[in-house]
């Protein structure tokens, strides 16, 4: 392990702070990864019939948002989508 | 006017059983009139940490089968006149409460006591749903672990549904060292994550475990410990006291007893 490593390397108490804040966003969302990965998917082939977007650079997560619902936070879904090219809209 | 208070945590073996003993024998201390409800049936153990095990008769499902009268089974402490354990059952399971008849023993309980603290069971099944039924508040015991915070957040979540009042969250078992180190999650770390209101932070003391060896609850002694519960205590009642700082003095006698191994 180079000394860069070292210094780069993350102590244990950031990773479990990490590890649980994903954890509870899909535990408070009743939301497993799959099912996100099922999402994800659904997005890229909706948003497709309409654009060229970059899959590969497309993220999603499920964050808090406040609103004025219990406690003024919600989950909220939160997508972020490259589009790549702007499609012209045919006419028919 | 009484205050009904759930101590519960979700994940066994974070610091229930002995929150409860500390927090209902300091409240005692302040002079308040308390009773302890160990309402784990089938797995009794707020009597041994007590140091009430050989005085108990009745219990908390002869009471609400009516094979007792409720006074007949409460247990004074042996120190605090003001303070007693409703013990629960050892050799029945959850199902022998429902969480109406809770609702009902809260009810004449209230009229006699300052505060009604009942010790919940790990899990969230029937015996959560008879300790919470009764309840005017909770407080929820993590310790800075995954597991348990997780459990805890599941906790919350239940007990939102269940629209309880107040929700306040003690971190139980802190180890300054390692949280210095990085090591370690620390209380901003927690309360961040669950986003309730801290009321009190517990180092990991080895008097805890002096204590619960003697049957004596260390709140209030000079332990760091003993100390954090009585805080609780405090804001408990209602008075606002500073958190107690964890970290400072250990540290130095840590720094100073790794000096003396070294020699």
């Amino acid at each position: 392990m180079s000394i860069m490593d070292f210094f780069k390397r993350k102590s244990s108490g950031d990773v479990a702070k990490d590890r649980l804040k994903l954890l509870l966003i899909s535990d408070r969302a009743n939301c497993t990864p799959q099912i996100m990965e099922l999402i994800k998917n659904d997005i890229i082939q909706v948003i497709s019939k309409y654009m060229e977007i970059d899959a590969e650079g497309l993220d999603i997560q499920i964050t808090q948002t406040e609103s004025e619902g219990r406690n003024g936070s919600v989950p909220a879904l939160y997508a972020n989508i490259p589009i790549k090219d702007l499609k012209h809209s045919k006419v028919n | 006017m009484s205050e009904v208070i759930v101590i519960t945590s979700g994940k066994g073996g974070v610091g229930k059983t002995t929150t409860t003993a500390n927090v209902g024998t300091g409240l005692a201390m302040l002079n308040k009139k308390v009773i302890l409800i160990d309402t784990d049936i089938g797995l009794r153990n707020l009597d041994v940490v007590m140091g009430l095990e050989n005085r108990i008769v009745y219990n908390l499902v002869d009471v609400v089968e009516g094979s007792c009268r409720i006074k007949q089974a409460l247990i004074k402490d042996k120190r605090y006149p003001n303070l007693y354990l409703l013990p629960s059952a050892q050799t029945r399971d959850k199902t022998s409460v429902s969480p109406e008849q809770m609702k009902k023993l809260i009810e004449e309980l209230r009229e006699d006591f300052d505060y009604i603290i009942l010790d919940c069971p790990a899990g969230i099944e029937q015996g959560f749903k008879n300790a919470i039924a009764g309840a005017d508040r909770a407080i929820i015991v993590t310790t800075p672990e995954v597991s348990a915070i997780r459990d805890a957040d599941r906790i919350i979540g239940l007990l939102e549904a269940n629209e309880l009042k107040r929700m306040d969250l003690i971190v139980n078992r802190l180890r300054m060292d390692m949280v210095k180190r990085g090591d370690m999650m620390s209380i901003d770390d927690v309360v961040d994550i669950l986003a309730i209101n801290l009321i009190g932070a517990v180092p990991d003391d080895e008097n805890i475990v002096i204590s619960t060896n003697q049957g004596e609850p260390l709140v209030g002694n000079d332990s760091l410990a003993g100390k954090a519960f009585l805080n609780i205590c405090y804001r408990i009642t209602g008075e606002e006291v500073p958190l107690l700082n964890l970290g400072e003095n250990n540290n130095i006698w840590n720094k100073l007893a790794s000096l003396f191994k070294k020699n």
